[in-house]
């Protein structure tokens, strides 16, 4: 095998679950504050998933006090503790930059089954 | 300027330390590289040893080179290159084989190679000129600009025109070896090394002071 591809084989993560953009996921993001470490959750709308193997990265958007925040998070990043899908949801895209746009009813996502 | 090793650049990508940061590596497939000639003071005017790295075939090997390498007794190697001793130091021996564990993580090495050959380049691309405007009429784009005085009648030596850029030996120093693999003969260097991948690079102890 190429030896870049075995060594992302052998870095990446194999607990990740099947998760795709439109799910709603909740990350467990580790947060290093006053010298302990905690854990975070952080849930959202992944709204995208880009690049592949080790280098994969999947957006989280949700709104939070009235306002759109996006977090980006390394899919093999150690810093993310635990991935969980709540909710899959029905989209027709795989970048769902639309959902940037609308608010509130607009922006519900159907479920998808 | 004893430890070097020649090596193939096979590509990028990045591992994770364990806070989470994200290094970008070049993976260098490096060794293993046996020794092929001692080069001495007294008969070369020079101490140095030659080491190989590849496998050639053997119908691309003319006489002498089939000599070479039978007298060292080694496998034939596709490439050839020394690395400098300094006079009081003990050279290997002929046949003892450098592997990646020449360098170990942290040690700071530099990366000579060849560039990738981007053809005949304008000035913009190949000295950082800068462009002129691309509209409200300027006839000026990504042209080279003066060339110089009139008086001297000439153009001076050097200046600055277009002309091929890269496919030429460059250096990176000061890279950080974030991982040395033996077993499968790789190294991980922090950053870009120059070359397409699959090119020829020698990696050596870095000149830089700590």
């Amino acid at each position: 095998m190429n030896p870049i591809q075995a060594l992302e084989n052998a870095n990446m993560r194999k607990d990740i679950p099947d998760f795709r953009a439109g799910d709603t996921v909740q990350v467990a993001v580790k947060v290093v504050e006053a010298g302990s470490e905690r854990i975070q959750l952080y849930e959202g709308v992944v709204i995208r998933r880009r690049g592949s193997g080790l280098n994969e990265t999947f957006t989280v958007r949700k709104i939070s006090n009235n306002v759109g925040v996006e977090r980006i998070f390394p899919l093999h990043s150690p810093k993310v503790a635990e991935i969980k899908v709540v909710r899959r949801g029905k989209v027709r895209r795989s970048r769902l930059y639309y959902l940037r746009n609308l608010r509130g009813k607009a922006a519900r996502i159907k479920e998808r089954r | 300027m004893s430890k070097a090793i020649l090596g193939k650049k096979i590509g990028m990508t990045q591992i994770y330390t364990e806070d989470g940061t994200a290094i970008p590596v070049t993976v260098v497939n490096a060794g293993p590289c046996p020794v092929i000639q001692q080069k001495t003071r007294d008969k070369d005017g020079y101490n140095a040893i030659q080491i190989g790295y590849g496998k050639a075939a053997a119908n691309k090997l003319n006489k002498p080179l089939k000599g070479h390498f039978a007298k060292a007794d080694v496998e034939p190697v596709k490439y050839l290159r020394e690395i400098r001793y300094d006079a009081d130091t003990a050279l290997p021996e002929v046949g003892t084989v450098i592997n990646a564990d020449v360098f170990a993580e942290g040690d700071r090495v530099d990366v000579i190679g060849t560039s990738k050959g981007k053809g005949f380049a304008g000035a913009i691309k190949r000295w950082n000129f800068k462009r002129g405007p691309m509209s409200h009429g300027s006839k000026y784009h990504r042209g080279v600009g003066s060339q110089g005085a009139t008086d001297p009648a000439r153009v001076f030596k050097n200046r600055k025109m277009p002309g091929r850029l890269g496919n030429e030996r460059v250096t990176i120093s000061n890279l950080e070896v974030v991982q040395a693999n033996p077993e499968q003969n790789l190294l991980l260097i922090k950053g870009a090394i120059p070359g397409v991948n699959g090119s020829l690079v020698y990696i050596k102890e870095t000149s830089k002071n700590s």
